[in-house]
C-alpha cells in the first residue's frame, strides 16, 4: 500500500513538474514571406516616346483574401514596336526586393509567357534568353498593329519544361499569373 | 437490529449445516503474458492431494470439494510452478495465470502472441507476426490494409495514411509499444511514424472503444505491440532482406532479443530502407523515392509480480513527393489534370529533390509495473516524444535549400494505470493521464507558419469495467473525461483577420499589430467525454456475438482551428476557424464471428453518427497575384457513416483455403444531405492459398482485389477562364477514378531448417497484370497513374 502512495506522489510530482516547466511565456517572432511576389511591373518603351507605358499588378496581401489591384499608365500607339522589361517585387518588405534579380541569377529555371488575347492586333517576341539559350522573357519586344483592343497576358513559370511549346505543355508552377486589359489607339 | 442479527446467524447456521460437500471449483490456467490458455496443466490440491489436468481449453474442474480453503500447486511443463491459495464456497470459479515459458523459438516468432485485449466488447483483428513481415519493405499503412474495413488515404505510394471506416488522420488513435503518437496526424498526407518491422503484432480496433488511450478516437485505435520477451536464459533474433523491381530498392531489417531467466531482457532493433523513383506501368514517377532509417531499443526486467522496462526509438524517413504534383493554381492544375501523362516525366532516379518531406520522430518511454495483494496491477508510464516535421516545397534563390514547414512537436506524457480483478468475474481498470505538449514552428523558413505555436495542456481519467456475467457472457463499460487546454500565438494576415470578422467577434486575443499582420493569443479550453458499453456472448463453441456502443469526442485540431494560408500540395487555400468546437460521435457495432479452423468467419456492421463533424469543402476561387485558387475551408456539419466488413475463410480441400473480404461504407453530410468526400468505395479481396506443411511449409496465394468505382462523391468542381484559349475551364477535382482489379501473387517457403535457425524465402509480385489504374483515395490521382508490375523478394533468417 506504501508502494501505492509512492506511485500517487510520484505522479501528482510529475504533475507539477511538467506544468512549471514552461512558463516563457515568449511572444513568437513574425514571418514576413521571403519569397512573396506582390508586384509585376511591365514597362513598354518605344524610340521617341517620352515616359514608357508601364502595366502593373500588386497583391500586397499574397494569398490572403483581397485581390490583386490593376493599373496601366495610357494606351498603346498602332504601328509601333516596344522594348519590354518585366520587373517582379517584393513589397511587403522594407525596403522593397527586387525579385527580378533572382529570377534572371535562375534563367534556366524560369520563363515568361505572353499569351494575346484575341482581337489584340500585337505579337511579341523574346528579348533575352538563359546560358542554354532557351527564352528567359524578362526582356521582349512588342509589335502593334492596327487599332484594336483585348487582354494581354504575363505568367511566370518556375521549373517549367525547357525548351517548350507554349504555357501548355510547359509545366512547372506559375509564380505570377497577370492579365491585363490593352488597348491599341 | 435486532432482527438483522438473528437473520444472520440464520443464515450462517444454514451455511455450516449445508456443508455437504458438493461445491466444486473450475476455472483456466492461463498464459500470464498474452493470456491464452494453457492445455496439460497439472493442478494439485496440497490438503489431498487430489489431482486434475486441464483440457485441450486450458480448462479444469475439482469436483466434490468441501467448502473452504485450499492450497492449490499448479503445474505445466514449460512454466514455472506456482501455488494458490484459494476460497471455494459453493460452485467457485478461479483462473491461474502461470509464467509461460515458451518451448523454442518458432513459437515466440510465429505463435507467440505478446499482447494483451485492449477492449472485451469490440471484435479486433489483428495482424499477427507472420503478417507484417509480408509488409517489411512497406509502410504500417500497407499492412493495416489487408484488414477489411481499412484503406488508406495515400499521396503518391509511400505516404499511406490509415483509413478505418472511412474515417483518418486525427480521428485514428495509433498506440506504439504502450505511447499514444503525437506525430502531427492531423495532417492528411502525414504518414504514421512507425517502423513497421518493430511491430511484433498490430491489432486494429474500430471505433472509440479502448478508452485507456483515450477518449477521442473517433475512427478507431490502432496498436503497435512489439513481442515480449520470455523469462528464461535465451537469445534470438530475425534478419530480414527485402528487395523490389519497382523502385529499384531494398530494405533491410534485424533484431536480436537477449533475455535471462532471472528476469532481466532487452533487444535492439534496427531497419534500412531505400527506394528510387517508382514506376507507373507507362512512365516514371519521378521524385517518388524513400530513404528510411530506423533503430529501436529495450531494456527490461520481469517479474510475476513487479517489473520495468525502457524503450527508445528513432525514426527518421525522407520522402519524395511527385515532381508533377507541385504545382501553382487553376491554370496549371487544368493543365496538370487534362494531360494524360504527368507534365513532368525524368530519368530513373534515387535522388530526392523538393517536393519532400523529412521527419525524424524520437519516442522514449518508462514503464514500471507492480502487482499489490488485493489490490491488483499498478502500472506508472512516462514518455516522451519529440517529432521534427520539414517539407520542402520548390523554392527560389537563396531559399532553394530552406524547408518550407519546420514543425518541432514535443510531447510529455504520464500515465498511471490500476488493473484490479475485484472478484474472480470483475475487472476494473482505472487511470490518469497528464500531458505536455509544446509545438514550435520555426520562423527561419521564411514562410508564415502554417501551424502557431502553441502549448498544450491535457489532463484525462478513465475508468473501464470488464464483468462476466457467465463463463460464455462478459459485459463492459467505461468512461473517460479529457479537458484540454492550449495557449496559442498566432498570426493573422491582418485582410483575413478583418474578412472573417475576427475584428469584432475576437477583439480581446489581439496581442499586437504590425503593417499587414495581426498576433493573438487564443486561450482554448476542451471538455470532452466519451463511454462505452459492450458485450460479448459466446454460444455453440464456434460463435461470438460482439455488441458495442461508444460515445467519443475530439477537439478540433490545430490545422481545423488554424490553417490559413496556401497548402501547396493540394494547390488550394486552405482555411479554418477559431470557432470550432467539439466533434461528438456515438457508433454502435455489431460482429457475429464464427472462431472455425475449416469455415470461419466475421460480420460486422456499424452505424456512426457524428456531431459537429468537421469537414473541409471548396468555397469559392480566389484570385492572387499567381493565379486564382480553389479556397476550401473547414465547415461543421452533422454526418452519419453506415457500413458492413466481412472476413471469411474455407478451407475446401486439404491444404488450399480460400480467403474473402468485403468492405463497404457510405458517409453523408446529413445537414446538406450530400455524400462524404473521399470515403473509401466498397471493395473485396478474394484469396487463394495453397500451403502445404509437408514440403518446407509452401505457401502459395494468389489474391485478387477489386475496388469499385466510388459513385457517392461531392461535386466541387469549379471552372477557370484561361487565358491561352480565352475559354471557362471546367477544373474537375471530383469525379472519382474508375473501378479497377488487381492481382497479387505471393509464396513463401522454408528453405533451411535447423533446430537454431530457420531461412524462409518469399517471392511475390504485385499488381501481376501491370494494370494502369488510379485510386480515389490518392491525393496524387490527378496527376499520374499508380504503381505498376512489382517483383518483390524477400529473405528471412531466424536464430
Amino acid at each position: 500500500m506504501n508502494k501505492l502512495k509512492f506511485l500517487t506522489i510520484l505522479f501528482f510530482t510529475g504533475l507539477l513538474f511538467t506544468a512549471c516547466s514552461n512558463d516563457d511565456d515568449s511572444v513568437p517572432e513574425i514571418v514576413n514571406e521571403d519569397e512573396v511576389i506582390t508586384t509585376l511591373i511591365v514597362s513598354l518603351s518605344a524610340d521617341g516616346e517620352a515616359a514608357p507605358i508601364t502595366l502593373q499588378t500588386r497583391d500586397l496581401d499574397g494569398d490572403g483574401p483581397n485581390p490583386p489591384v490593376f493599373t496601366d499608365s495610357g494606351n498603346l500607339a498602332a504601328g509601333t514596336t516596344y522594348n519590354g522589361t518585366i520587373a517582379v517585387l517584393n513589397e511587403t518588405v522594407s525596403p522593397t526586393e527586387d525579385i527580378t534579380e533572382e529570377v534572371e541569377e535562375e534563367a534556366d529555371a524560369h520563363q515568361f509567357c505572353y499569351t494575346v488575347g484575341s482581337g489584340l492586333n500585337v505579337t511579341t517576341e523574346y528579348g533575352n534568353l538563359d546560358s542554354d539559350g532557351n527564352p528567359l522573357g524578362t526582356e521582349f519586344t512588342l509589335t502593334t498593329g492596327e487599332a484594336s483592343s483585348g487582354t494581354l497576358t504575363f505568367t511566370l513559370r518556375h521549373e517549367p519544361k525547357k525548351p517548350n511549346t507554349g504555357l501548355a505543355d510547359a509545366g512547372g508552377e506559375t509564380d505570377i499569373a497577370a492579365s491585363f486589359s490593352v488597348t491599341v489607339e | 437490529m435486532h432482527y438483522k442479527v438473528i437473520f444472520l446467524l440464520l443464515l450462517s447456521s444454514f451455511s455450516s449445516v449445508s456443508q455437504n460437500c458438493d461445491a466444486s471449483l473450475s476455472g483456466l490456467v492461463i498464459d500470464l503474458h498474452d493470456g491464452s490458455t494453457l492445455p496439460g496443466a497439472t493442478l494439485i490440491i496440497s490438503n489431498t492431494q487430489e489431482a486434475v489436468q486441464t483440457n485441450l481449453y486450458g480448462e479444469y474442474t475439482f469436483p466434490n470439494l468441501c467448502d473452504g480453503t485450499y492450497f492449490i500447486q499448479v503445474s505445466h511443463p514449460l512454466c514455472i510452478t506456482k501455488g494458490f491459495t484459494v476460497k471455494v464456497s459453493g460452485n467457485t470459479s478461479k483462473d491461474f495465470k502461470l509464467e509461460h515459458h515458451l518451448e523454442e523459438l518458432n513459437q515466440i516468432l510465429i505463435e507467440g502472441k505478446g499482447f494483451q485485449k485492449e477492449t472485451e466488447s469490440i471484435f479486433q483483428n489483428r495482424i499477427s507476426q507472420a503478417n507484417p513481415d509480408r509488409y517489411s519493405s512497406g509502410s504500417l499503412g500497407d499492412a493495416l490494409n489487408s484488414i477489411s474495413g481499412v484503406s488508406s488515404l495515400n499521396t503518391g505510394n509511400t505516404v499511406v495514411k490509415p483509413v478505418i471506416n472511412g474515417l483518418h488522420s486525427s480521428r485514428v488513435v495509433i498506440i506504439n509499444n504502450g505511447v499514444r503518437m503525437e506525430d502531427q496526424e492531423w495532417g492528411a498526407e502525414h504518414a504514421p511514424n512507425i517502423d513497421i518491422n518493430s511491430a511484433g503484432s498490430i491489432s486494429l480496433i474500430k471505433g472509440a472503444g479502448a478508452l485507456q488511450y483515450g477518449g477521442n478516437a473517433v475512427g478507431g485505435v490502432i496498436v503497435a505491440t512489439s513481442q515480449k520477451a520470455p523469462v528464461k536464459d535465451t537469445i534470438y533474433g530475425q534478419t530480414q532482406f527485402n528487395a523490389a523491381t519497382n523502385g529499384r530498392g531494398s530494405a533491410v531489417t534485424s533484431e536480436i532479443t537477449q533475455a535471462y531467466k532471472n528476469g532481466w531482457y532487452g533487444s535492439l532493433q534496427g531497419t534500412l530502407k531505400r527506394f528510387g523513383d517508382f514506376e507507373s506501368p507507362d512512365y516514371v514517377l519521378s521524385n517518388t523515392g524513400i530513404f528510411e532509417s530506423n533503430a529501436a531499443m529495450r531494456l527490461g526486467f520481469n517479474q510475476f509480480d513487479y517489473g520495468f522496462e525502457a524503450y527508445y526509438s528513432i525514426f527518421k524517413n525522407e520522402i519524395g513527393i511527385l515532381r508533377a504534383s507541385h504545382i501553382g493554381g487553376a491554370e496549371d492544375q487544368v493543365q496538370a489534370i487534362n494531360s494524360p501523362r504527368p507534365l513532368i516525366i525524368r530519368d530513373f532516379g534515387y535522388n530526392i529533390d523538393a517536393p519532400k518531406q523529412d521527419v525524424t520522430h524520437h519516442l522514449a518511454r518508462i514503464k514500471a509495473f507492480r502487482q499489490f495483494n488485493g489490490l491488483g496491477k499498478a502500472s506508472l508510464q512516462y514518455d516522451f516524444q519529440k517529432n521534427n516535421r520539414l517539407e520542402f516545397d520548390i523554392r527560389r534563390g537563396d531559399d532553394t535549400n530552406k524547408a518550407s514547414l519546420d514543425l518541432a512537436l514535443t510531447t510529455h506524457t504520464l500515465m498511471l494505470d490500476l488493473d484490479s480483478e475485484v472478484s474472480g468475474n470483475l475487472n476494473v481498470k482505472t487511470g490518469l493521464m497528464t500531458r505536455y505538449q509544446d509545438n514550435f514552428a520555426n520562423p527561419d523558413t521564411g514562410v508564415r507558419r502554417l501551424i502557431p505555436d502553441y502549448e498544450k495542456y491535457e489532463l484525462g481519467a478513465y475508468a473501464i469495467m470488464d464483468f462476466q456475467i457467465q463463463e460464455n457472457w462478459m459485459l463492459e463499460a467505461g468512461g473517460r473525461f479529457d479537458y484540454t487546454y492550449m495557449d496559442v500565438f498566432k498570426f493573422y494576415r491582418s485582410s483575413f483577420w478583418e474578412s472573417r470578422n475576427y475584428d469584432e467577434l475576437f477583439p480581446e486575443i489581439v496581442v499586437e499589430e504590425s503593417a499587414n499582420q495581426i498576433l493573438t493569443n487564443p486561450q482554448l479550453n476542451f471538455y470532452n467525454a466519451s463511454a462505452t458499453a459492450g458485450s460479448n456472448y459466446s454460444f455453440d463453441g464456434d460463435y461470438k456475438l460482439f455488441f458495442n456502443y461508444s460515445l467519443a469526442s475530439r477537439a478540433p485540431n490545430p490545422s481545423e482551428l488554424f490553417s490559413e494560408g496556401l497548402h501547396h500540395s493540394a494547390s488550394r487555400i486552405e482555411l479554418g476557424d477559431l470557432s470550432f468546437n467539439s466533434e461528438i460521435s456515438h457508433k454502435v457495432a455489431l460482429t457475429f464471428q464464427r472462431e472455425n479452423s475449416t469455415f470461419g468467419f466475421s460480420i460486422n456492421p456499424y452505424i456512426h453518427s457524428i456531431k459537429d463533424f468537421i469537414v473541409i469543402e471548396p468555397i469559392e476561387i480566389q484570385q492572387t497575384i499567381r493565379g486564382n485558387f480553389q479556397v476550401w475551408e473547414h465547415r461543421q456539419t452533422n454526418a452519419s457513416l453506415l457500413g458492413i466488413d466481412v472476413d471469411a475463410s474455407l478451407a475446401f480441400a486439404k491444404n488450399f483455403r480460400f480467403n474473402h473480404q468485403f468492405s463497404m461504407v457510405k458517409g453523408y453530410d446529413t445537414s446538406r444531405n450530400q455524400p462524404l468526400i473521399n470515403m473509401p468505395p466498397v471493395n473485396t479481396k478474394n484469396e487463394l492459398v495453397y500451403q502445404n506443411p509437408k514440403i518446407h511449409n509452401l505457401r502459395l496465394a494468389l489474391q485478387s482485389e477489386y475496388i469499385f468505382r466510388q459513385n457517392e462523391f461531392p461535386n466541387n468542381n469549379f471552372e477557370v477562364f484561361l487565358p491561352q484559349t480565352e475559354s471557362r475551364e471546367l477544373i474537375d477535382v471530383s469525379t472519382p477514378p474508375d473501378a479497377y482489379h488487381l492481382l497479387n501473387f505471393n509464396s513463401n517457403i522454408d528453405l533451411n531448417t535447423t533446430a537454431k535457425s530457420k531461412l524462409t524465402l518469399g517471392l511475390g509480385v504485385s499488381n501481376l497484370l501491370n494494370t494502369s489504374y488510379r485510386n480515389y483515395l490518392n491525393r496524387l490521382r490527378y496527376y499520374a497513374n499508380d504503381l505498376g508490375r512489382n517483383f518483390l523478394l524477400n529473405l528471412k533468417l531466424n536464430y
